[in-house]
């Protein structure tokens, strides 16, 4: 994603005993009378608790640019990860509420949650009956197993890190075009039931099978990326159409009626458009004037006070799960030597960072790796002058003896950084920084949209970066063993997380400890999970900055904001009537 | 007797040479002297950055100071100041203060004092502006009397050359050279400029214009070429060289000095141009584009970061314009009897 997302690890047991209400199909009022569009949908029932009087309308977003492709299993960005939300369903689903429930997974086209089996080897799920994609072909489980083989197919960009642990992942990640993974994946059709082999018990499989990558698609789809054609969805909406150079479009699915609030809720706006090419002022003004219901990009730094002053009642800012880091490259010097990574983490005035991201309410400093709040974090600081368990000031002298110490002192730093307003300014503060404890640091801004693989790739000889986390799922894993260990570096490749390209052996085997403990005792692992955190900052291989929270800006007119910590606004939730 | 005399005498006074003359002319002209006049002040105070800012704001203009305090009105207060009320959103940098002492114009984002830095980044447009206008007018120059001097394929392979730049967007080209060259630095034999280097854009804006001066240089010698001097310079068995240094070159210089002024101030632009869209000057380096480009994200809350910059830019440029204008009216005799007509 361009809010970079991967896997994660959870607690295991509680995440399988989490079987949220779910199913509870039907029941309710009338559906969306006010219908401008008079989609078949507008009339389908919905959950109790639903306000049909608020049904209707149509939703304006506004974003600068599309976000590329529209196929759900491969876009990895939250812009349209957002939608999908309401135009495509997995066999489960992370709960589509406000707040700390949203992390919970819930049955979706799955009638129950998964028997687990075989010592977590096995998933066996009952498949939903009476669903219809949006073409209004029904669901079968001929479309499951097509869907994880398309996984596979088209490459999808967590297709070995998120399921390549399915029976034949290997083999189809070998050789994607003539996947097959009738071991790994064995439909019944009689019993409408799939049944998942994996090779090696996985915890946080369901949370995989949550996100957009594993959406269930018609088995006809085509096996390559289908870019700006909208592939049917079982979603409360389908995209009517999508011109990355002008906008999309969703409207109401006809064939779509509700069978579980918490997995996929019937939407309230009968249209969602998303016009792309305003800049981010523009968007702002927009929404102010009425003339758009809410933007993407975040506001820019000369419009937040206005919108927290004037507009504060449309403002909705929520902590993110979320990190800000400065990766260094452990490989090169100067920060193959551990006290000139020492001296960056000291330096580092994480204050200074949180007041250009927009201050103390929109971003709080850090010094581990792993956000406060998240499973498994501990506070924990040992780059803080005066020490403390928390960041409260860096020490610059210290800095400048430990660069000093190393030898490395003199030596040109590139930063490489994207271009966009907030990190270009994060890029010169870092810059401003090095220069200070003694090397001579060049700024090297990049387009966002290649910034990322850039800095991942070892070729470029990146020294450090600046770069954003944004959690795909609640787990500690998804911080520290996606971003620091052994098997997510890969020289060479544009696809090398571990932008440190850091590898510690010692540390490694802890994490395969925690994974390993995770299937038993959450608790205990993220104990664990704690400790390797502490272990990696000893090392230093990133400076941990801030993390960051989320402004939501929305027109006067739209009510029901709800925000789900895992895939943040629902958009279809929001009233326009 | 008595006539012959007078006349005699009258022969004997000597007639100002063209240079001469121009300079009188030039002398005469107040536009040209009040243009050369706030030209000259602007570059002396922009020369002067380091003594203000070290001996009158005692600031560092190229260290982040997001964290720093400063006074107003004998208050101390943050440089970038959070907001307080409503959500508490957002930090907005101190505005100006009109206290030479702190922060005149006010500050950035990085919380850098921008008179400071606007006394720096005038120091660095000038300086690019000049030396590119300066590099350019020179291989421009020799470029343009070597291909009309020799013709031929000498002529047709520099034309081709000089077709080759123009084909580009003139700011197209300016900004891809700058897009590659900053990444790596400009590495050609011996000659090695580092990626932050100011002499990068120089080099860049240089190249990019050769073609706008060695055209019309290249036409000049073309004229010469014909002329009966240098059919005698040929004919007494002068060299090439020779020729080009004493006949050919003598007439051209008129040409590019008029240039010169124009193209400090196009020059400019450029630089201003490609800072801004952050292909010129690197940070923490400034020029006058730098700082408007630092000024976008503040247009709201404190448009002085843009708009100082943008009106010396603006007095810059139109300065050396009016002084070009001037240039090439004394230079150039019948540009005069155009205007005198």
């Amino acid at each position: 994603m361009k809010h970079h997302r991967t896997a994660a690890a959870l607690a295991g047991a509680a995440l399988l005993s989490a079987i949220a209400a779910c199913g509870s199909g039907g029941g309710a009022s009338g559906g969306s009378s006010a219908s401008a569009s008079g989609a078949a949908g507008s009339s389908a029932p919905a959950a109790a608790g639903y306000e049909a009087a608020h049904a209707g309308g149509t939703l304006h977003l506004v974003a600068n640019a599309a976000a590329g492709t529209l196929d759900p299993q491969i876009n990895y960005t939250l812009q349209f990860w957002q939608l999908y939300q309401a135009t495509y369903d997995g066999l489960l689903a992370f709960q589509k509420v406000n707040g700390q429930a949203s992390f919970q997974v819930v049955p979706d086209l799955a009638a129950a949650m998964p028997t687990v089996t075989d010592g977590g080897k096995t998933y066996t799920f009952k498949l939903r009956s009476g669903v219809e994609f949006s073409n209004g072909k029904p669901v079968t489980t001929k479309d499951v197993v097509a869907s994880f083989e398309r996984i596979f197919k088209v490459s999808s960009p967590t297709a070995g890190t998120f399921y390549n642990g399915i029976v034949g992942a290997g083999a189809c990640l070998k050789t994607p075009a003539t996947c097959d993974l009738s071991k790994g994946v064995v439909a019944d059709p009689a019993t409408d039931t799939v049944v998942i082999h994996l090779t090696a018990p996985d915890p946080e499989f369901p949370y995989k099978l949550a996100v957009p990558h594993a959406s269930i698609l018609p088995a006809s789809t085509p096996a390559k990326d289908q870019g700006t054609t909208p592939i049917p969805g079982t979603g409360a909406y389908y995209f009517a159409s999508y011109d990355p150079n002008r906008a999309l479009t969703l409207k109401r699915n006809p064939y779509f009626k509700e069978w579980s609030s918490a997995a996929q809720p019937q939407g309230y706006p009968d249209e969602i458009t998303q016009t792309f090419g305003l800049t981010v002022e523009d968007e702002v003004t927009a929404v102010e004037n009425g003339q758009a219901d809410w933007l993407f990009d975040p506001p820019p730094a000369d419009r937040l006070g206005e919108i927290g002053t004037k507009y504060a009642s449309q403002a909705h800012v929520n902590t993110l799960t979320a990190m800000f880091y400065a990766p260094m490259n452990v490989n090169i010097p100067p920060f193959n030597n551990l006290k000139a990574r020492e001296a960056v983490n000291w330096a580092i005035d994480r204050s200074a960072m949180v007041k250009i991201y927009g201050g103390a309410n929109l971003a709080s400093p850090v010094c581990t790796f792993l956000p406060p709040g998240f499973p498994g974090h501990v506070d924990s600081c040992d780059y803080t002058a005066g020490g403390g368990a928390t960041w409260s000031a860096p020490d610059l002298a210290k800095a400048k003896q430990l660069v000093k110490e190393s030898g490395t002192a003199g030596q040109t730093v590139g930063v490489v950084v994207q271009t966009d307003d907030v990190n270009k300014q994060l890029g010169e503060y870092l810059q401003s920084v090095l220069n200070q404890i003694g090397y001579k640091a060049v700024l090297k801004p990049m387009s966002s949209n290649i910034q990322f693989t850039y800095i991942q790739n070892t070729s470029n000889k990146v020294q450090i970066s600046i770069s954003q986390w944004y959690q795909d799922y609640p787990a500690a894993s998804d911080f520290l063993h996606v971003l620091l260990s052994c098997a997510s570096f890969h020289p060479g490749s544009d696809s090398s997380i571990n932008i440190a390209g850091f590898c510690d052996k010692g540390i490694d085997a802890q994490m395969d400890a925690a994974l390993k403990t995770e299937q038993t005792s959450v608790t205990q692992a993220n104990t664990m999970w704690g400790q390797i955190d502490q272990a990696v900052m000893k090392q230093a291989p990133v400076a941990p900055l801030f993390t960051p929270k989320l402004i939501d800006f929305v027109s006067s007119r739209v009510g029901n904001y709800e925000f789900s910590k895992q895939f943040y606004m629902l958009v279809d939730q929001l009233w326009v009537k | 007797m008595t006539e012959t005399t007078v006349v005699t005498r009258s022969a004997m006074v000597p007639a100002r040479g063209p240079w001469r003359t121009a300079l009188a002319d030039l002398a005469r002209d107040r536009t040209a002297v009040a243009s050369l006049a706030i030209f000259l002040l602007i570059a002396a105070i922009c020369l002067l950055a380091p003594v203000y800012a070290h001996d009158i704001a005692h600031t560092d203009p190229f260290t982040s100071n997001v964290s720093g305090t400063t006074l107003v009105n004998g208050k101390t207060v943050p440089v970038l100041v959070p907001t307080t009320t409503g959500l508490g959103l957002g930090v907005t940098p101190i505005g100006p203060t009109w206290d030479i002492h702190h922060y005149f114009l006010g500050a950035d984002n990085q919380g850098r004092d921008v008179m400071a830095r606007l006394l720096y980044g005038g120091r660095n447009s000038l300086m690019i502006g000049i030396s590119s206008a300066l590099i350019c007018c020179v291989i421009a120059a020799l470029l343009g009397m070597i291909s009309g001097y020799f013709g031929g394929a000498v002529d047709t392979v520099l034309n081709w050359f000089f077709d080759v730049i123009w084909a580009f967007p003139v700011y197209l080209l300016a900004i891809s050279l700058s897009v590659v060259l900053l990444t790596n630095g400009l590495r050609l034999g011996p000659v090695s400029v580092g990626a932050g280097s100011l002499w990068l854009p120089v080099l860049i804006i240089a190249a990019v214009y050769v073609p706008y001066v060695a055209r019309p240089v290249r036409g000049q010698v073309l004229a010469l070429r014909g002329r009966e001097f240098i059919h005698a310079s040929i004919g007494i068995g002068g060299s090439d060289a020779r020729i080009l240094r004493r006949d050919v070159l003598p007439n051209v210089v008129p040409t590019v000095l008029v240039f010169l002024p124009l193209m400090t101030a196009i020059n400019m632009l450029t630089e201003s141009a490609l800072s801004f869209l952050s292909v010129g000057v690197q940070p923490p380096n400034a020029s006058w584009g730098t700082i408007i480009n630092d000024g976008l994200g503040l247009l709201y809350t404190r448009p002085m970061v843009a708009i100082a910059p943008g009106f010396m830019i603006v007095i810059t440029a139109v300065v050396l314009n009016l002084l070009g204008d001037s240039v090439r009216g004394a230079l150039d005799p019948k540009a005069r009897l155009r205007g005198a007509g």
